[in-house]
């Protein structure tokens, strides 16, 4: 420790840093202190029903952590999400409903699955042009090589 | 000869603009936000019981009472919220009616952080699992809503409101209230 004092009074700048990057790295205040859902992490007593609810958890982003599922994610909003779908699940609403409401909600930002829509066609489509660009090109070349 | 070369050209041609795309999209400052999808939708139904003893709890049908309301969603546990707190002082202080939702939160937390920080809510609702939050496409706190006074969702401001933002609430409010 007064290795340390010498050598930040010895490099003042040394200390500065040390001390910025403390203020930075202070933990940040506690969430919230309430527990989780009651089924945010307690799966539902049908395994048919909770095989369905886990199915749809993966294919919903959580929006806290952008690149998780709400099935991967520990924040609670995502065990609050997942409360959302077991209790509609068991409720006898189907995933496809769930879904839907989850993206009436959210837009597109909710569906962690990729979905063929009218503004993410050109993903999938652009590939397979270029593909067979590509195609064209080496045939021609073979061609030309024989 | 010749066409080889335009060929090849081309190639740069394309590989910079493909390049440039980069460039420009890589320094677009990036929207962290998730809007909720339910601007123009009515609110949909509720009902949260009370959680501090001064204000009375939150349902729908209070936000289709005919004048328009700011929704502010909230927590004690959120430290936006408390720099947000003399924005909504300022925003009551206007004329705004404001109702709150609390996501998460103990009562004793709550009561807490309205003594320190103002209590600017006519009504304000307990939401212990967000799911209240989560069916007005909410996603974090704080949020806050504009509902005109047929329950119909009008505005939502994400983040904390600061000073700038003040103006736009009230104007966002007067249109709501002027149709």
């Amino acid at each position: 420790m007064t290795a340390f004092l010498v050598l930040f009074r010895r490099v003042p700048a040394l200390a500065v840093l040390v001390a910025m990057i403390a203020a930075v790295a202070a933990p940040l205040p506690a969430q919230d202190l309430l527990p989780p859902a009651p089924y945010a992490y307690r799966q539902l007593d049908d395994p048919r029903l909770e095989a369905q609810a886990q199915a749809l958890m993966e294919t919903l982003r959580c929006l806290k952590c952008q690149s998780q599922s709400i099935a991967d994610s520990d924040a609670p909003m995502a065990g609050d999400m997942r409360h959302q779908v077991r209790t509609r699940i068991a409720a006898g609403e189907t995933p496809d409903a769930i879904r839907a409401w989850m993206m009436e909600r959210y837009g597109d930002y909710v569906s962690y699955k990729p979905e063929l829509s009218s503004t993410t066609w050109p993903l999938f489509v652009v590939p397979l042009i270029l593909v067979a660009f590509g195609a064209l090109i080496l045939r021609r070349r073979l061609r030309r090589a024989g | 000869m010749i066409r080889y070369r335009l060929f090849l050209w081309a190639l740069v041609a394309m590989a910079a603009a493909v390049f440039g795309l980069f460039a420009w999209q890589l320094n677009q400052p990036k929207d962290e936000f998730v809007a909720s999808a339910m601007i123009g939708k009515p609110i949909p139904p509720f009902a949260l019981p009370p959680i501090v003893s001064d204000r009375p709890g939150l349902a729908s049908a209070d936000l289709a009472d005919g004048q328009p309301k700011l929704l502010n969603v909230f927590a004690s546990w959120c430290v936006p919220c408390i720099a947000e707190a003399p924005n909504l002082a300022r925003l009551e202080a206007s004329g705004a009616n404001l109702v709150g939702i609390a996501i998460r939160d103990r009562p004793q937390d709550t009561a807490l952080f309205l003594a320190n920080h103002g209590n600017p809510f006519s009504r304000i609702g307990r939401d212990d699992i967000s799911a209240v939050q989560l069916s007005l496409g909410s996603s974090g706190v704080p949020e806050t809503f504009v509902v005109d006074g047929q329950g119909v969702i009008r505005y939502q401001h994400i983040g904390d409101i600061r000073d700038s933002d003040v103006p736009v609430l009230l104007q966002k409010l007067r249109e709501a209230s002027g149709s």
